[in-house]
């Protein structure tokens, strides 16, 4: 006990190297942890994540539609094991925030000064009556690129032309606003080119949507009477699946689907529960200055999980958020007062594999939260020229190999 | 147009408890917003509800500025009989929009 309460002291008296433990190696944790090593070589960091290999979500929707292969998102932690950050693929079983420790499932302990949790999100299999993990291989949900993504483009395949797709999108917040959009035009470039018969119905929680006079633009422009957007006060909110008939059921109907997609409601993955940094919506509150949790000192979080006001949850914010973070945990490691920051999101969408559009917000703390810095940033225009889009295809393609090479390259 | 969208069973059992579903899509603009000019946006609600089953009422409700948009009423009634249920919203103008739906019991 007595040990356990003086180390920290004692190794401040010291001067020991000071330890930071980084929990998920995604576009925020591992960035996040590399950031930290660079800016000052004597702090020790640890990258504890559970898979060797992390595939990307951002353009997983061109994988389902067949426009690109599942190999290109993934990425492994070679590069940053080279920075001198010991990764260890483990799953985290408990985090202590009084006495700085983290258990890993092999008993392990580690001890940190600071700790960064960048769980990303789980999909909530108690949301929908009737969609639980079993069900989800037969209505995949795709909404965490891997096994799943190569399941909803085998059954896209499989299906007759003439079929019915039927996906359902959650209420905010969730992973990737746009994402259920560019998704569904993904699809339905798939269907025009592949069996142009079909259908798409996309059952929404909610009446507005990110980018939404771009897409509707782009779906009546690309995909005239293809796409059939059912928001919440035409009676889209999905209260039931029935995965034995591939049924989703509304307040007001049904629909049978001969491919279903469930985009179920999320929260902070598991590990913010177990660290205690997750408040009863599910997410994360954060000091939008320094990114700690407002629940547990010591505790800093970054990505899909922080409740982030304006900010949506992207690769590019949670990106963002690791470089604020980062700097933030060296001057409080150093003592130093961490400096307010601005931040950056960048979103493309594809509509078609040459046709992009995008949105882009600058945020900046204000009343506790990360608030919009008005005037800045906007979205494609809505009269571009093809030229226009085709040149935003080609960035969205740039910005994911910059974003990718400047994580994990 | 104003689009309403009710649920009713089709077919029930005499005497079971069945749940009826409706909605409307309307702005019920609250009387108190400023528009970007700085003018007041007047007061345009929904204010009035009633669901009718064989031309006898057996729901109805007042709606008030509170009430956000695109109103959604659920409630549970006894199914006594086939026969038509009718729904009724009245707005501030004094419009009525109306739809109904069919349910036999046996």
């Amino acid at each position: 006990m007595l040990a356990a309460f003086g180390m920290p002291t004692a190794r401040a008296a010291t001067k020991a190297a000071p330890r930071v433990v980084v929990i998920g190696g995604g576009f925020g944790g591992a960035s996040c942890a590399r950031l930290i090593k660079s800016a000052d070589r004597g702090i020790a960091v640890t990258l504890v994540e559970a898979n060797p290999t992390y595939i990307a979500c951002p353009l997983s929707n061109a994988v389902l539609a067949g426009l690109r292969p599942l190999e290109q998102q993934k990425f492994g932690y070679d590069r940053v094991r080279a920075d001198g950050i010991e990764v260890v693929h483990r799953k985290v079983t408990a985090v202590d925030a009084r006495q700085r420790t983290v258990r890993l499932d092999d008993g392990k302990q580690l001890s940190y000064d600071r700790l960064v949790v960048a769980p990303g999100v789980d999909l909530r299999f108690d949301a929908i009556p009737g969609y639980t993990e079993a069900a989800a291989e037969v209505m995949p949900h795709a909404w965490k690129a891997g096994e799943q993504t190569l399941l909803l483009r085998r059954q896209l395949e499989a299906m007759k032309d003439g079929g019915v797709v039927v996906m359902s999108a959650p209420a905010n917040p969730f992973r990737c606003p746009p994402g259920p959009y560019e998704r569904a035009s993904l699809i339905a470039h798939y269907l025009k080119t592949r069996k142009p018969r079909s259908k798409l119905i996309l059952l929404d929680a909610k009446d507005a949507f990110s980018k939404q006079k771009l897409f509707e633009a782009a779906w009546h422009e690309l995909y005239p009477g293809l796409i059939e957007w059912v928001g919440l006060s035409s009676g889209g909110n999905v209260t039931r699946v029935e995965p034995d008939t591939r049924t989703f059921v509304t307040e007001f109907g049904s629909h049978r689907a001969d491919v279903g997609n469930v985009i179920p409601p999320q929260r902070a993955a598991a590990v913010a529960a177990l660290a205690g940094v997750a408040d009863q919506t599910g997410w994360c509150p954060v000091d939008p200055v320094t990114f700690e949790s407002k629940l547990q000192p010591g505790v800093h979080l970054i990505g899909d999980a922080i409740i982030a006001g304006g900010m949506p949850k992207s690769a590019f914010s949670a990106n963002s958020q690791a470089r604020v973070c980062a700097t933030a945990v060296v001057d409080l490691l150093r003592e130093r007062t961490p400096a307010t920051p601005k931040l950056i999101n960048t979103c493309y969408s594809l509509v078609a594999p040459d046709y992009g559009i995008s949105i882009a917000g600058v945020y900046q703390p204000a009343n506790g939260l990360l608030t919009d810095v008005p005037g800045a940033g906007g979205v494609s225009q809505l009269d571009a020229p093809k030229s226009v889009r085709a040149q935003e295809a080609v960035y969205a393609e740039a910005w994911f190999k910059t974003i990718t090479q400047g994580v994990f390259g | 147009m104003i689009r309403a969208l009710v649920n009713v069973p089709k077919t029930a059992r005499r005497g079971e408890i069945i749940e009826v579903r409706a909605m409307i899509q309307h702005v019920m603009e609250t009387g108190y917003r400023e528009g970007p000019n700085g003018v007041t946006i007047p007061r345009n609600i929904i204010n009035r509800f009633v669901c009718k089953y064989a031309g006898e009422e057996i729901f109805s409700a007042e709606l008030f500025p509170a009430i956000s948009a695109n109103p959604y009423m659920a409630f549970s009634t006894v199914a006594t009989g086939s026969g038509t249920l009718t729904f009724e919203w009245t707005d501030d103008q004094g419009e009525t929009q109306s739809t109904s739906a069919e349910i036999t019991v046996t």
